[in-house]
């Protein structure tokens, strides 16, 4: 006699506690994202990794030790030299100033945490942040189920902990929050066509601004979808309300970042959302006139406006692309362009295309980054269009778009992870529901008119999947039916949703053993899941770079941390005026952690200036101590990985030096160093190869190691064995030889005649001699 | 630089000529040791001293040239009252800078205050140990990978003393390593790594003989430019000590090429003077041992650990050679029992003065010494005098910021390794006050919460929103009330289902009647009930567009309930016809299809109903 009024008890709990279940869920879920990122911290340290991270956190040290004016005023002298660097107007700010802010809201509240410790954990703690925005936005498309699964999703998936495990301080790191963020406040705008989600959508884009060049992909984004809803015929005031002022408030707020400024209104990358803009203008006037006038008065006015409108469009868009076509790039930046034609930068600019995560990814790194989520995102759209409302077809798009973005450049894998996130978690949890509600009704039929009833079924189901060990995808099922259906209501679609609902429902049905077992497999796709992205945080995507370990096959732990010696020893041993050239990959390292002037850096902003020093490394020792000379270069540096086998070594990356500086200077010839179109380093070299100065200095003495100078990278005998270097003298080399430090030797006094002892005269000129001297012979002044 | 010092002899020469005899005290043996074989030089010196004169002497000066004592950073004298060899270290006495008239200004006087006054014929033995840094000095100054480093050692011979000085003899220990040269007097002889002057006789006061060795040495000159050793007390259980170390291999300067390759094939050869590694004895029970510097832990550090002591070697990043510099970091921490006592109502910190690795001079040395938030009535005690003053450190949770002892010293070796004391006192209840914050903290927090939770925050009483809201708050309990009456009416259509259920098994038709009727009373009940429920929500604008939901709830709830009707008067009518069991199902089936996608509907429209 008890059984129903257990059941409902049970039913009402359930609803009661739904929301305190999903808020621990969401709890947990942003513990599991934030601990997940820690391996870095645990199996290495806790130290900035990589390049970027590094200027920024030299950023972010800076912002804390001189205040915020000082920041955007902030004229860089340690980076490009003689040019410098004006920080503040040329760099992403939001990064910065997120983990500045919380580095001053701990220490206000006496809490002395260290720059370094902040700027370490502040990925880790957005990533959190992500997930719960994944969170958001999912459920404003799909209901909370759908929302709950996707964080899960986000969380772990490795395309994200890949840039934003604890030490990786970037700016995506922030910017992945801030993206999915903005598509929520759209997605949540759209929903109620409130204006307050409206200012707080501009405030959220006004952040993405901040911290990521990808905000373009936002401002491109949203306005394809207003067109799409447009011409679907799908054009309401809550579409209005969404996108009108996020075009205004967030173009004007945009504009008030250095270092966008007045990009936001003359890039071409901006121009989709103003067009839209206006569409959506003319759009809203054609339905008030259509609001007010007899459907026959419309025609006519419908007619004539459109011949008038044409017109004049045509003469604006005219205006336009002349504007436009008269600038070289079209008005679309480097990147932008190599987007848009992935072939671009290959052919033009070779300094995007030698950055390895410019290049397309490979098939693999699908599989690698999104993992299963490749399989299910399909599904997800499919559940997309069941039925397809405003949020679910900007999901769709965003999707689409992404996939594309993502197949052009690696890195932009980062902004597919969350779109597929999203459809992933809507597909698992549209599933669940199916078989668990096929469950439910089939114990239910089952049953008949004896006692098992439907509190009964759902706890059966809530035991089957306990049994999997998947908690939240029991909250999934627990949440779905409600959301689903205050998603209905919110877009007022009251008319007949029961009956319809039922209908579907009964047509869904499937059979209980099949149900059973898709709910096993779908639990183990999902262990699947977890397994990888564990072992991918733990092992793939945790080093530092900046230290490197191998195992001995005795199980023993080797540590290579060569970088942090040879910048630890130009810190302490060298002046602190003296400027440090290297490729340009190591340049924030050396202006960070050796605190030494560089000549170029990874800003990349001047590709003369880069390639001055690419043509100094390809060219003759002798040429080359002139060009470093004219730049005031006091050492060297070069990456070497032929002892140890490490393979991203200067040698390896030197095509692309030749291939820059050869952009700039004519002189420098890529084939010059290629035999029959093969890069080498062994005795078929080119002369050319084996007498340039990287060549030299990189395997200067390395013969006297084994006797016979075997490189592990390249895996061959170098070509050119025993030489002595004239211009430059090594003054460091590390304890692996992964780094080496030359100093460019003082030139010789003038004798008249000849020289005649060249050593012992090095010491006793002055650098303003120096100086007039090599700049009379340098040939690029 | 020998030019010089032969300058400075003649600065002596004539000093000596033109002085008087201080005291009638004589030194009747002198015995002098000189420890070359570190970076530190220590000069130890058995003197005994005999009073020649008829006055009561009750102190003995020393004398140490000017060039010696600017450097000149540690001086002990002890006495030795155990008579002959048996060397009980005595006490050690109090030792100041003297300046007694008629002195040479070339010397600097430093006077030893004896425990009782000499009388005439009256001996007494003194050990002096003096201790110098930056004596030696590398010649020459700079040298290459492949050199050796050679350094220059500047004394007298005899033992320069205001006294006259009977019997005396000085050794120099060098280390095992070639000797370059040494100066070559009477009685010289060199014993292996040892080199012995005199046993000289009867020389006068002011007696000097320059004396210069020129020896390899390739003991790590690691002089620390500055360090700062940060001591925390946390009085749950630990001490906490940061040691800033800013070091520099102050030996020959290395010029030219540093080539690793030399270095690793030869190490001992190509890069003997260069540093590699440090010891450091700390504590016994260290833990929580670290190394690291600014740009990160260092991995280069082994431990060796055992009751008595734990040893940690550190290798900097890259071996240092003369000339080179470097920073790091290291910090531990030890167990509080071990370092705090109480006494007398105040506590008081033990803890030793200079840094724990070995062999290390450092030039300026600052101690800070963090105690708990709310420690007053501090003071120090130290061996030895050091510059002292007090600062404050706001950290964890602290609100007016923790007390900070700054002690600092120059020119520090290792004898000044010493235990120092810090008294203050401290309110045990102090300690539960960071605890007490934060609980209070997360409490005030939650408080604030379900505040925010329960308070009306809306601005206007009597705006629009506001009474619609009002409204819609008021419909919904309506809604609530109806949905309860129909869940009670489905729980009545249980019970008529029950009965059903034990008709079928019992036969007892009379029980099930009196059921239904008790059903059909309490189910008019429910209707009368909802009457004035939905009257409301028909007059309320606000439920306009849920009301077709809840009339349809009504309806459907109405006809399952007519279905329930008929479908028990059907069965009871067949039990009481005693029709066979398939009869019956035959019969009620049409029924039992409806009742079953009625209560659905009802329950899909309860369901629907519960969202909003």
């Amino acid at each position: 006699m008890a059984d129903p009024e257990n059941a409902k008890e049970a039913t009402t709990l359930r609803y009661a506690f739904g929301n305190v279940l999903s808020f621990f869920i969401l709890l947990l879920i942003g513990v599991l994202a934030f601990w997940i990122r820690l391996f870095s911290v645990i199996k290495y340290e806790s130290v900035i990794h990589e390049f970027d991270p590094y200027f920024n956190y030299r950023v972010t040290q800076f912002l804390t030790k001189n205040g915020i004016y000082d920041f955007w005023n902030w004229f860089d002298d340690r980076t490009w030299y003689p040019l410098g660097r004006v920080i503040g107007g040329t760099v992403y700010p939001g990064l910065t100033l997120t983990a500045g802010t919380i580095w001053w809201i701990l220490n206000s509240l006496n809490i002395p945490l260290s720059v370094e410790t902040v700027c370490v954990f502040t990925a880790p703690i957005f990533s959190a942040f992500a997930s719960w925005a994944t969170y958001l936005l999912t459920k404003e498309v799909k209901g909370a189920g759908a929302g709950l699964t996707a964080a899960a999703l986000l969380a772990m998936v490795p395309s994200y902990i890949s840039r934003s495990v604890a030490g990786s301080y970037d700016n995506e790191a922030v910017a992945i929050f801030a993206l999915i963020f903005t598509f929520y406040l759209y997605i949540k705008t759209l929903n109620t066509g409130s204006l307050f989600y409206a200012t707080l959508n501009a405030l959220a884009y006004f952040y993405m601004v901040c911290s990521w060049g990808g905000y373009t992909f936002i401002i491109n984004l949203i306005p394809m979808h207003v067109l799409l809803c447009i011409v679907t015929g799908r054009y309401s005031s809550r579409l209005y309300i969404a996108y009108a002022p996020l075009v205004v408030l967030g173009t004007l707020l945009a504009a008030l970042v250095p270092v966008v400024g007045f990009n936001a209104v003359m890039t071409s990358e901006h121009f989709a959302s103003f067009l839209v803009f206006i569409i959506i203008h003319v759009v809203a006037f054609v339905y008030y006139i259509k609001g007010i006038l007899s459907p026959k008065m419309f025609k006519v006015a419908v007619t004539l406006v459109v011949s008038v409108g044409l017109v004049v469009c045509c003469a604006v868009m005219a205006i336009l692309i002349a504007l436009v076509a008269s600038s070289p790039t079209k008005g679309w930046s480097g990147r932008s362009l190599s987007l848009l034609d992935p072939t671009y930068a290959s052919k033009y600019i070779p300094i995007i295309a030698s950055v390895s995560e410019h290049q397309p990814p490979t098939w693999p790194s699908y599989f690698m980054d999104i993992n299963v989520l490749a399989f299910l995102v399909p599904a997800g759209i499919i559940a997309c269009f069941l039925p397809l409302s405003d949020a679910s077809s900007f999901v769709v798009l965003y999707i689409v778009t992404s996939v594309y973005f993502s197949g052009v450049m690696v890195r932009l894998m980062l902004v597919l992870a969350p779109a597929a996130c999203v459809m992933s978690g809507i597909a698992l949890s549209e599933s669940f529901s199916v078989f668990t509600r096929s469950i439910k009704f089939q114990l239910h039929g089952l049953s008949g008119s004896s006692q098992v009833d439907s509190g009964d079924a759902s706890s059966s189901t809530v035991v089957a999947q306990n049994d999997a060990g998947k908690a939240e995808k029991t909250e999934d099922t627990a949440k779905e039916r409600p959301s689903k259906k205050s998603k209905k209501k919110e877009k007022g679609i009251v008319d007949k949703p029961s009956l319809k609902a039922k209908i579907e429902r009964r047509l869904l049905v499937l059979p209980f053993e099949a149900s059973i077992f898709a709910i096993l497999l779908l639990v183990l796709l999902g262990a699947f899941y977890v397994v990888h992205c564990v072992w991918a945080a733990a092992e793939a995507y945790s080093a530092p770079s900046i230290v490197l370990t191998s195992y001995s096959h005795d199980g023993g732990l080797h540590v290579f941390d060569d970088f942090r010696e040879a910048y630890a020893w130009l810190s302490h041993n060298t002046e602190v005026d003296d400027k440090v050239a290297s490729w340009w990959d190591y340049g924030y390292q050396t202006t960070a952690m050796a605190n030494r002037t560089v000549i170029v850096d990874n800003n990349t902003w001047n590709n003369t200036h880069i390639a001055t020093v690419g043509t100094a490394m390809s060219s003759p020792e002798k040429a080359a101590w002139e060009i470093f000379n004219s730049l005031d270069v006091k050492y060297v540096l070069v990456v070497f990985g032929g002892l140890v086998g490490y393979p991203s070594d200067d040698i390896n990356k030197f095509l692309w030096m030749v291939r820059i500086g050869g952009g700039v200077f004519p002189h420098i010839k890529e084939p010059d160093y290629l035999r029959d179109g093969q890069y080498r380093i062994d005795s078929q070299a080119t002369p050319t190869m084996l007498n340039c100065l990287m060549y030299k200095l990189s395997y200067y003495r390395f013969v006297e190691t084994d006797g016979r100078g075997f490189d592990r990278v390249r895996q061959t005998e170098i070509g050119k064995k025993n030489f002595k270097l004239t211009h430059f003298e090594e003054v460091f080399t590390t304890h692996h030889w992964m780094v080496r430090i030359y100093k460019l030797k003082p030139p010789r006094n003038r004798i008249r005649g000849k020289t005649k002892k060249p050593r012992s005269q090095k010491t006793s000129s002055t650098t303003r001699t120096k100086r007039s001297a090599a700049t009379k012979r340098n040939p690029w002044h | 630089m020998g030019f010089w010092w032969r300058f400075n002899l003649l600065v002596f020469t004539i000093a000596i000529l033109s002085t008087p005899v201080l005291s009638d005290l004589i030194l009747s043996k002198v015995d002098r040791r000189i420890d070359l074989t570190s970076q530190i030089v220590r000069i130890t010196s058995t003197l005994k001293v005999e009073n020649a004169g008829s006055g009561l002497v009750s102190e003995v000066l020393l004398a140490f040239p000017e060039l010696q004592a600017k450097n000149l950073v540690y001086l002990m004298a002890t006495t030795n009252e155990g008579k002959g060899k048996t060397k009980s270290s005595g006490v050690s006495l109090p030792v100041e800078v003297a300046n007694p008239k008629g002195m040479p200004p070339a010397l600097t006087v430093y006077s030893v205050s004896l425990p009782k006054a000499l009388g005439e014929g009256d001996t007494m033995s003194l050990d002096v140990l003096a201790v110098f840094t930056h004596t030696l000095k590398p010649f020459p100054e700079k040298i290459t990978q492949a050199d050796i480093q050679l350094v220059l050692f500047q004394d007298s011979a005899y033992y320069l003393s205001p006294y006259a000085v009977k019997f005396q003899s000085l050794s120099i220990k060098l280390p095992d390593a070639r000797i370059e040269s040494y100066t070559k007097i009477e009685n010289t002889k060199i014993h292996g790594s040892e080199i012995k002057y005199g046993p000289y006789e009867n020389l006068p006061p002011f007696s000097y003989s320059p004396l210069v060795v020129h020896f390899e040495i390739n003991q790590p000159f690691a002089v620390a430019q500055e360090l700062v050793r940060e001591i925390e007390v946390s009085h749950w259980g630990n001490v906490q000590v940061t040691e800033h170390c800013n070091i520099v291999h102050e030996g020959a300067k290395s010029e030219g090429e540093f080539s690793r390759l030399e270095y690793q094939a030869r190490p001992h050869i190509r890069g003997s003077s260069a540093i590699r590694h440090f010891v450091a004895k700390l504590p016994p029970r260290a833990h929580s041992i670290y190394y690291r510097d600014e740009i990160g832990n260092i991995s280069t550090s082994h431990l060796w650990a055992d009751s008595k002591k734990t040893e940690l070697l550190i290798e900097p990043r890259y071996p240092m050679f003369g000339g080179w510099r470097t920073a790091f970091i290291i910090g531990y921490s030890l167990p509080l029992q071990d370092f705090l006592f109480e006494s007398e109502g105040k506590r008081f910190l033990n803890i030793s003065f200079a840094s724990p690795i070995n062999d290390l001079v450092i030039d300026n040395l600052v101690v800070k010494v963090v105690l708990p938030e709310g420690s007053r009535d501090l003071s120090v005690s130290t061996p030895f005098p050091v510059k002292q003053r007090q600062e404050s450190k706001i950290s964890h949770l602290d609100v007016v910021g923790r007390p900070v002892i700054v002690l600092e010293k120059a020119d520090v070796v290792p004898e000044h390794n010493q235990y120092f004391q810090i008294h203050y006192s401290f309110n045990k209840l102090s300690m539960l006050r960071e605890p007490f914050m934060l609980i209070s903290g997360f409490f005030f927090l939650f408080v604030a919460c379900i505040v925010y939770v329960h308070v009306d925050l809306s601005i206007s009483k009597s705006s629009a929103s506001y009474l619609a809201k009002l409204q819609w708050d008021e419909v919904r309990a309506t809604i609530q009330q109806v949905e309860s009456i129909i869940n009670q009416c489905l729980a009545t259509h249980e019970k008529i289902e029950a009965s059903l259920r034990d008709l079928s098994r019992i036969g007892d038709v009379q029980a099930c009647k009196t059921t239904r009727k008790t059903a059909d009373g309490l189910l008019k009940e429910h209707s009368k009930e909802l009457k004035p429920l939905l009257a409301f929500l028909q007059s309320s604008p606000a439920a306009a567009n849920i009301l077709p939901k809840v009339e349809e709830l009504v309806a459907k709830e109405r006809e399952l309930q007519e279905r329930w009707m008929a479908k028990h008067s059907i069965i009871v009518d067949c039990y009481e016809k005693k029709l066979g069991g398939r009869e019956i199902e035959n019969r009620v089936a049409p029924q039992q299809q409806k009742v079953v996608a009625l209560r659905q509907e009802v329950e899909d429209l309860l369901e629907y109903i519960d969202e909003i």
